[in-house]
């Protein structure tokens, strides 16, 4: 039987891919649909028997992110996994599928008052989002989705599918693959479900939000909230070259004490008080490459002023979690220059760049524990069919 | 002819000086169980490691000779993590004990794994800040031993557990290397590492988040007359969208058992008592709080406690926290177990419980984390009377099926170490189990750091899952036992 036979005979949805469908330029040779766990099984079961290489699609926000497949013979879209399979409201949990949108998940949660408190850049999947560690400035708070996921099913290289945590938010039964997972970028397994600790949606918000001139001031402003009492959902900074220094916090919590609260934080930084969300809240910084950042707060300061601010806009939240985005046309010199100034005062991974800056510079930085790493894909993956090359340290 | 263990007690004697290995049997007993005192087995060889290099230097002498090896820090656990191997080298952390860093500019704290949970948070306590996790033998148990057992506290509802509050960790995995994780991208090895109730190596650094200390604390206790309508009252807490730091129940039994130990004067014929406590920035405490008063009258409280000051919140929760041992007056012997349901399973599967003692005749009094469903049933019995400690063994197993029946967990806090990994099966199929190893196999091919806990059958790395014949080549050798 030849691979697509058997990929149908797994999978109703299967077709041969479309040129436009390749993974930064790796063309696949086919494309299925799975609609559940089960097909997803037998799908992957029959690709394993083909030996074929494969790479997951979500929402496709992040497809481009990481360096391309050195190989991709299937592309497996998650998008009609799309059941929200259950939310009980009254234990604040809830199950989706992979391809369910983030943000229709958060439309039916917020019916019941409650939230998934990822607010990552809209058009992510469920599964794109666990397997890529995304979050938004409520990581502050809620961290990302290492710490909001609380049961993963996942379907093995071989096919074979696989549970982990359960539907309590509080269990210590076996080892916690939910965590392994996130951020894994779909080099373990594919994700079919996941299970989330959900939060109730807070009544009233504010933000408070200040200009500096100077990187000390912001600093300090920062500074100010964090070590305060506040008790800020977030806190976020932004600059870019020629710009000032912003800082936006955002408070949430009760109609009747947010005034008090907002007044008091706005007091601290000299800020103004606003209840819509200010421009760009969340959102990637601007350019033709991204580059994720780690910096902590007491390093705030260098990060606003080294060397790579004159070329970079950055984004980074009190978490210590960032982004510098570069214009169009920086050359690979520069920014292998703006990685080495970041990876001075922490960490920095590009996730997406022009393909001839992506060739020249070293995209990952140091990797500590790879040796180890790679003895958990080769458990996991031990053909290496699973987006291969796309992770750290060329896994 | 001299052992395996033999060569190790000299090789380690070597390596880290005469007064740091313990090979005499009489000094080895101390060593022989944890908290679960139902499981003993005196160590081969305990060693008192002062640095990662000792401890590396001990897991690849060990490696080296094919000799199992357990990780202990202050041997609090409830579920035998610690237990040792007869066979095997005990490898101890209590000269681990230095807290290396604070750094609050980073609200981070580094600190060897030895440090007491309760004395982070006294170190930095000055600064305003604190260690969040608060498990209830924070006075005694170790960072390390946290960190293995993913533990959390009385207050994990609010703030989540040791997995949310560390952010890196120095491990020193079984081929003896010394390894960073949680820094740098890729796999969050971290992530896995805690909770893994140390198999897959041993941490010897551990870097802590540290918490603002709130603004205001608040705490009142709210006596009902019977479970439900406590339970009642903690749903509509949380379906008011309130999330407290802590909300704690405490049934009549175990009041009565809290009475008698400690007096705490909890309100006379409760049939439950609900302790909730919220913390945060001072007006939306306020406010909050007097919604959640509001709630437990609505529920059918008949006394509602508000504690003034921190003298009266410390008697509010003398109570609860004396529970566990306190059930020692008012029976013999006791077994606490450890399970979690759904909190919306909470009122159906008490009288389950309640139906499960009425059949055997033995008694349960619960003390639970009610806002995260988190059940700790004692089950009371009489030692001294025969068959008695398997009757209540017997409830104690039924409880945990409950749980999984209702789609919780077989444990939330306490771990699976050896007391469980027979109960794993419920919980997990074997795929499930046999793809968790996977990560055990990268880690711990050799399958010598801290063997037999978790798992009930150890999975052959690199073996195809499935096609087992004859004993297991693990338990042949004596490495792993099987349940
Ligand atoms: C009265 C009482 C109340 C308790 N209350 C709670 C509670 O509220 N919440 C809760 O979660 N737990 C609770 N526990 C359980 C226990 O205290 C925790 O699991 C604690 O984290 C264990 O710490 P320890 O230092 O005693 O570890 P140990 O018992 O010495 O070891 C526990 C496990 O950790 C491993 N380990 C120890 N050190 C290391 C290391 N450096 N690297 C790798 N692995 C290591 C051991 O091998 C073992 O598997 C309670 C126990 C008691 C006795």
């Amino acid at each position: 039987m030849d691979a697509l036979d058997a990929l149908a005979g797994a999978c109703a949805d299967v077709r041969p891919a479309e040129p436009e469908e390749g993974v930064l330029g790796v063309a696949p040779r086919y494309v299925a649909a799975p609609a559940t766990v089960e097909e997803a099984s037998a799908l992957l079961r029959a690709a394993a028997g083909h030996g074929l290489a494969m790479v997951a699609r979500g929402g496709e926000t992040r497809l481009d992110w990481g360096p391309p497949p050195t190989r991709c013979d299937l592309l497996v879209d998650t998008r009609r996994l799309d059941r929200i399979v259950e939310h009980a409201a009254g234990d604040l949990v809830a199950t989706a599928e992979a391809g369910v949108p983030l943000d229709d998940l958060n439309a039916a949660l917020g019916a019941h008052g409650q939230r998934l408190a990822l607010d990552g850049p809209p058009g992510s999947t469920v599964g794109g989002t666990v397997a890529a560690g995304a979050a938004g400035p409520l990581r502050l708070r809620y961290g990302t989705p290492r710490d909001l996921v609380i049961g993963l099913t996942i379907v093995r290289a071989d096919g074979t599918v696989a549970r982990s945590g359960g539907k309590v938010v509080k269990n210590v039964a076996g080892y916690d693959l939910g965590r392994l997972f996130a951020g894994s970028f779909g080099t373990l397994g594919l994700i079919v479900s996941a299970t989330f600790r959900l939060h109730p949606l807070p009544p009233a918000r504010a933000f408070v939000s200040q200009t500096y001139g100077s990187a000390a001031e912001a600093y300090d402003a920062v500074h100010a909230v964090l070590h305060s009492q506040a008790d800020a959902a977030a806190i976020e900074c932004a600059t870019a070259p020629g710009a000032g220094h912003r800082v936006d916090v955002l408070l949430e919590g009760v109609a009747e004490a947010l005034p008090a609260r907002s007044d008091r934080v706005a007091s601290l930084i000299g800020g103004t008080v606003a209840e819509q969300a200010p421009d760009g809240w969340g959102a990637y910084p601007d350019g033709s490459a991204l580059i994720e950042t780690s910096v902590p707060p007491a390093s705030l300061k260098d990060l606003l002023t080294g060397p790579h601010a004159a070329t970079a806009a950055l984004t980074w939240s009190a978490s210590g979690h960032g982004w510098a985005a570069l214009p169009a046309g920086t050359p690979p010199e520069r920014v292998a220059e703006v990685l080495a100034a970041l990876r001075s005062i922490g960490g920095a991974v590009v996730r997406f760049a022009p393909e001839d800056v992506r060739a020249a510079v070293d995209v990952w930085g140091p990797v500590p524990a790879l040796a180890l790493m790679r003895r958990v894909k080769d458990q996991f993956d031990p053909e290496h069919r699973l987006s291969p090359g796309r992770f750290a340290g060329g896994i | 002819m001299s052992t395996s263990l033999d060569r190790l007690a000299a090789r380690c004697a070597a390596l880290l000086g005469p007064d740091a290995v313990i090979g005499d049997p009489v000094r080895l007993r101390t060593y022989e169980c944890d908290g679960l005192t139902t499981h003993r087995a005196a160590p081969g060889l305990v060693v008192l490691p002062e640095s990662a290099d000792q401890v590396a230097a001990v897991v690849r002498a060990c490696a080296a000779e094919g000799v199992p090896y357990v990780a202990r820090g202050s041997g609090t656990g409830l579920s035998g993590g610690a237990l040792p191997r007869t066979d095997g080298v005990l490898i101890v952390t209590s000269r681990m004990r230095r807290i290396l860093e604070i750094d609050i500019p980073n609200q981070r704290a580094v600190v060897e794994p030895g440090v007491i949970n309760l004395d982070v948070s006294k170190a930095v306590r000055p600064h305003g800040y604190y260690f969040a996790p608060d498990p209830s033998s924070q006075q005694i148990c170790s960072v390390g031993g946290n960190v293995a057992e993913n533990s959390g506290g009385a207050h994990c509802l609010k703030y989540g557990f040791t997995a949310h509050h560390v952010t890196a960790c120095e491990v020193v995995t079984p081929d003896g290397e010394i390894v960073k994780l949680g820094e740098g991208p890729g796999y969050d090895l971290l992530g896995v590492f805690v909770g893994a109730e140390g198999t897959l190596g041993i941490t010897t650094k551990i870097t802590v988040r540290l918490t603002r200390v709130p603004e205001t604390v608040r705490t009142l206790l709210a006596a009902f007359d019977s479970i439900e309508s406590g339970g009642t009252a903690v749903s509509a807490i949380i379906g008011a969208g309130v999330v407290p730091a802590a909300i704690e129940m405490m049934d009549a039994l175990a009041i009565e058992a809290a009475e008698a130990a400690v007096g705490c004067g909890y309100p006379a014929g409760a049939g439950a008592v609900l302790i909730v406590e919220l913390d945060g920035p001072d007006g939306e405490v306020a406010h909050q709080f007097d919604q959640v008063e509001r709630l437990c009258r609505d529920a059918g409280a008949f006394e509602v406690r508000v504690a003034a000051d921190d003298a009266e919140r410390a008697l509010i929760w003398t109570g609860r926290k004396s529970a566990f041992a306190a059930v020692g007056r008012i029976s013999p012997a006791y077994l606490v177990q450890d399970g979690v349901i759904p909190r919306t399973a909470l009122p159906g599967v008490l009288a389950r419980i309640d139906a499960l003692s009425a059949a055997s005749g033995v008694r349960v009094a619960n003390v639970f984390h009610a806002g995260d469903g988190n059940l700790h049933p004692l089950v009371l019995f009489d030692d001294a009377e025969e068959g008695a400690a398997e009757r209540a063994e017997e409830v104690s197993g039924a409880i945990l099926d409950l749980c999984v029946e209702h789609g919780g967990s077989i444990t939330g806090e306490h771990g699976v170490g050896v007391d469980k990994a027979r109960y794993m099966p419920r919980m997990f199929t074997a795929e499930d189990l046999d793809t968790m190893q996977m990560v055990r196999c990268g880690f711990d091919p050799t399958g010598l750091c801290n063997p037999g806990k978790v798992f009930p059958t150890p999975r052959l790395c690199g073996e195809v899952p499935g096609v087992r014949k004859g004993p297991h080549p693990l338990v042949a050798e004596g490495k792993a036992e099987l349940f």
